[in-house]
């Protein structure tokens, strides 16, 4: 008890840790009973979900005005390193993040998850609930050690996730790159603390806030943090994991990866670059906008040739990311020139992006899974037509595939809007050359939303649109009414988040408030959002929201009085050739096909054309990245060769060992003499 | 923001509707003179829609829930997009709603529903038109995103009647040289968005080269008539964003009476047949390009555009 009674004064910290410890719990309780469905799923699963909108809620106390940071030292870690926590504003809106996202996937997961996939349920729920726990913990850690702690706590666990069905060989080397990735990212996250506490060898975050580094040094600490949290939030290079390991693991995972852990690497960067660094030069927010910018463009492209619907969906992922990037670039770099409005607009598009891509990504994935568990099928060319079989999953997903194209009046509109507003001030950069090219970054921004649109369109209409295109894809049955109702706490989101901008960039303005030292308003209306200037630039999602649906009711009732609403069925125009089937519809790949011919350069492709003559001529086409071809595998041919070359110390004969230990000690002696 | 500001955000929406088809109209008259055919009436679009409303829907068998919500959808975004831009007044209480980046967004949103519309019925045709038509959407998007940069930088607003008024309280009408750049490549993405010539052709019924004929190929009666209707006032819309970017003059500013009034809606006229010649104009003296040149053209819109930027940075205000 004495753990939590130095808390009882800073009450929604100690609510966080005690929820935190229940969700530990939860997972141990699933151990009790680990195969009986009905407890794990149906009861702790539900719980879980509890306590994530507990830790939501709490959360939010954390962004309501007038709070002060509040932290604690917990009476765990080793003698001398306690565990150090705090609650500030920016981990207590990505504990809302987690928290409100997570509710939903958890519902869902309950009633997703089904006797005899792989480990057993109850295991599962540990390994689930361990996960979610310790991404908070990541949230609130206030020392280095905390950090790494939990941080290596979800790699570890999520990589357990992911191997769920680890019987099949891919899925268990998807697993393993992921773990590979993981810790070498770890591994720049450790070098770039280790560097941040100057020299002091305090671990905790104050002592590194205080430290005062040469700019080299914060250079090298802002470089090692990029690529660490680079490599767990997917930014390209190191995104090579996440289209392997997304679709290897069952989809409530997928979700929480994509749409949860993602943004612990955004979170870590953002704690590193903005809150424990001082202000930096501006090469650094080049570097994380253009890498930013390039990542948002290379995940879309590759998004638009997949033909599986969960690697598109990991595509997607490293596109939004990669947006996300470059709003905390274009927020870095102009912080280094102290346009702090211009600064907070764009860590608030970053943000609001952030959250938004929880929500949508979340449901998204969680839709594949909906769609695997009644079709068995992941392949987009062997579904089609879902639509008529799955009406609830088919409408919230498209919930969810407009906002992720980017549409107004939904939320991923929102971020992107916010974006390109920040990119449109960025000629009044006092920097010669950086005033003209930094502004073209919103026509790249421009065109990874436009091909997102693309994506999702490809995505829903190969799914769920068309005729099916396997036999038995009318026996598809609908989610069962736990899914359901994850996918409508989901979608839900992203509504609300589309109508109430300006509620989203109010909460946001307390973090930029906190981190870059002002904040953008809202605007003085409720009903507008202006950031700038209300003769600037404004927008209202729930006016466009009214006058959409007003004029399509108006419209409708019109047309139904004045003429009628007579319909007659029959069947679709064949152009006058009778024997169509439903396989001559449009493949994923001939969706792609555009794309493939536009950006052919960026791809590796390996094509096999069927022969004219050929009695059942058959097309392939695979598509894979430069980067694994050009860049990962000389990389692991090198390590592989350098690590044969040191096995030649290791001869295995005891007499050689016993050199090695004498030779180390004259050398010892002779140097401390 | 008074009660008659009200009226007129209404009695605009209302003009842009009614007004959409005749635009069409005669821009498919001038294209027939200039071809040397006998032209079709000016109000052919009206008697089309007559037609096309007073028939019983043919539905395919399979068509789903959002093929039927679709062109309520689409017409609905075109409407609203009518709403927001001064064509006639800037002072639209709607207006705020959306700023030129938000309007191009809701220009995405029709064009997303029609495109999942078209690959509803599962025909070959209709997907292979969606896929085509977000191609040049998202070809076009950049290039149109530069040219509200430049307007943007140009003006020091992204609203449009903002824009508009800040254009013409200038004592003398002189043009930026950086619009005029702006305005080539707001002229080329309008004819890639709106499937016209050299991208689309809107009277081709040929079908391995249509774009947007091939998206609502299945469709028939009231909800063919309220697409075309909104593919008019999708033209229409862009007609007007041009005339708010690059040639404002006529617009009624703040306050402005009703004689104005009168007069701002016969510049609008007057600009829109001049528009409607050009177009035409344009439209017969080029050939279609082959469907990978197009993303050529929108290079090029998209190079205007940014030569536009560059211009404005390196010239000053």
């Amino acid at each position: 008890m004495h753990v939590v009674s130095s808390l009882t004064t800073t009450t929604p910290l100690a609510g966080l840790l005690i929820l935190v410890a229940s969700w530990f719990l939860i997972g141990a309780l699933g151990l009790i009973q680990p195969n009986r469905i009905g407890w794990v799923a149906r009861t702790l699963f539900p719980l879980g979900a509890l306590v994530a909108l507990g830790i939501a809620g709490v959360g939010a106390m954390s962004l309501v005005p007038g709070f002060t940071a509040q932290s604690s030292v917990l009476a765990l870690g080793l003698p001398n390193m306690p565990f150090h926590v705090r609650l500030d504003t920016l981990s207590g809106f990505f504990l809302v993040l987690l928290g409100s996202a997570g509710a939903g996937i958890s519902i869902f997961a309950a009633g997703y998850f089904r006797q005899g996939e792989g480990t057993a349920p109850g295991l599962l729920c540990l390994q689930y609930h361990v996960f979610l726990a310790s991404m908070a913990l990541v949230v609130l850690a206030d020392d280095a050690y905390l950090f790494m702690v939990a941080w290596e706590t979800m790699a570890l666990s999520s990589y357990f996730l992911v191997v769920t069905q680890h019987r099949i060989p891919e899925i268990r080397r998807a697993g393993f790159l992921y773990l590979l990735m993981a810790h070498v990212g770890a591994l720049g996250i450790l070098l770039s603390f280790g560097v941040l506490q100057g020299g002091s060898w305090q671990m905790t975050f104050d002592a590194m806030r205080a430290a005062h580094l040469t700019p080299a040094w914060a250079s090298a600490a802002f470089v090692l943090a990029l690529f660490g949290f680079g490599a767990k939030a997917g930014l390209v290079p190191l995104h090579v994991w996440l289209p392997e390991a997304h679709p290897a693991a069952p989809s409530p995972v997928s979700a929480m990866m994509s749409g949860l852990m993602l943004k612990v690497g955004v979170y870590g960067l953002l704690r590193v670059s903005l809150d424990l660094l001082h202000v930096g030069p501006w090469w650094w927010g080049l570097l994380t906008l253009g890498l930013g910018l390039g990542t948002a463009l290379y995940g879309a492209i590759f998004a638009a040739v997949q033909t599986d619907m969960k690697r598109l969906l990991a595509y997607s992922s490293i596109e939004n990311i990669g947006l996300i990037f470059a709003g905390i670039g274009l927020a870095l770099l102009c912080r280094s020139f102290d346009m702090r409005l211009l600064a907070a607009l764009a860590l608030a598009a970053a943000l609001i992006h952030a959250f938004n891509h929880a929500f949508f990504k979340s449901l998204l994935f969680l839709v594949t899974g909906s769609v695997m568990h009644a079709t068995g099928e992941r392949s987009l060319g062997k579904l089609g037509g879902l639509i008529r079989y799955m009406p609830w999953v088919a409408a919230l997903a498209l919930i969810g595939s407009l906002a992720i194209a980017g549409l107004p009046p939904l939320n991923g509109f929102v971020s992107e809007w916010l974006l390109l507003q920040a990119f449109l001030q960025t000629p009044r950069i006092p920097h010669a050359f950086l005033n003209m090219i930094v502004p073209l970054g919103a026509a790249l921004v421009a065109l990874t939303v436009a091909l997102a649109g693309y994506v999702m369109v490809k995505f829903y209409g190969v799914i769920f649109l068309g005729q099916p295109r396997e036999q038995g894809l009318e026996n598809a049955h609908d989610a069962s009414w736990l899914e359901r109702v994850g996918l409508s706490w989901l979608a839900l989101g992203c509504v609300l988040i589309g109508v109430f901008p300006q509620v989203a960039l109010d909460v946001v303005s307390r973090i930029t408030r906190q981190l870059v030292g002002t904040s953008v308003q809202r605007g003085p209306s409720p009903w507008w959002m202006t950031p700038i200037t209300s003769s600037q630039t404004s927008y209202s999602g729930l006016w466009l929201w009214v006058g959409l649906l007003l004029v399509i009711g108006v419209t409708f009732v019109l047309v139904r009085r004045i003429y009628h609403g007579r319909v007659r069925r029959t069947p679709p125009w064949d152009c006058g050739y009778p024997w169509q089937t439903p396989r001559m519809q449009d493949s994923s790949e001939g969706f792609g096909q555009p794309i493939r011919h536009l950006f052919g350069p960026v791809f590796r492709m390996q094509r096999e054309l069927p022969h004219p003559s050929d009695p059942k001529p058959t097309y392939r086409v695979q598509v894979q990245e430069h980067f694994w071809h050009q860049l990962y595998l000389p990389l692991g041919r090198l390590v592989q060769r350098t690590a044969e070359r040191v096995t030649i110390l290791q001869g295995g004969r005891l007499s050689t060992y016993l050199l090695y230990s004498f030779m180390t000690l004259i050398l010892l002696l002779v140097w401390v003499l | 923001m008074s009660a008659i500001a009200y009226v007129w955000q209404v009695g605009e929406c209302l003009l842009a509707i009614a007004l959409a088809p005749l635009f069409t109209g005669w821009v498919g008259q001038c294209r027939a003179w200039l071809q040397n055919r006998s032209a079709p009436p000016l109000w052919q679009p009206y008697r089309l829609l007559r037609k096309l409303f007073h028939k019983d829907a043919a539905l395919a068998t399979d068509a789903s829930w959002l093929f039927r919500l679709a062109p309520y959808v689409v017409f609905s975004t075109m409407v609203v997009a009518a709403a927001i831009i001064p064509s006639v007044t800037t002072d639209l209480p709607l207006a705020r709603v959306a700023d030129a980046i938000a309007l191009v967004g809701v220009f995405a949103t029709g064009r997303v529903f029609i495109s999942l519309a078209a690959m509803d019925i599962g025909a070959g045709f209709g997907s292979m038109g969606a896929r085509r038509e977000m191609m040049i959407g998202f070809l076009a998007e950049p290039a149109l995103l530069m040219v509200l940069f430049s307007a943007f930088m140009t003006h020091g607003s992204t609203a449009l009647p903002e824009m508009v008024e800040g254009l013409l309280s200038q004592p003398h009408i002189v043009l930026h040289p950086s619009l005029f750049f702006a305005g080539v490549a707001f002229v080329m993405v309008l004819l890639a968005e709106n499937a016209r010539l050299p991208v689309d052709n809107p009277s081709t019924h040929l079908e391995l080269t249509m774009i947007h004929e091939a998206m609502i190929l299945e469709y028939s009666a009231r909800h063919l008539a309220l697409l075309e209707w909104a593919s008019w006032l999708k033209l229409f819309n862009y007609a007007c964003i041009g005339f708010a970017l690059f040639m404002p003059w006529g617009i009624a500013l703040h306050g402005a009476g009703a004689g104005r009034l009168a007069l701002a809606i016969a510049a609008l006229l007057g600009k829109l047949v001049v528009a409607g010649a050009a177009l035409a104009l344009f439209e017969t003296l080029s050939a279609k390009l082959r469907l990978f040149r197009a993303p050529e053209f929108l290079t090029m819109a998209f190079l205007f555009a940014v030569l536009g930027l560059l211009v404005y940075l390196l010239l000053g205000a």
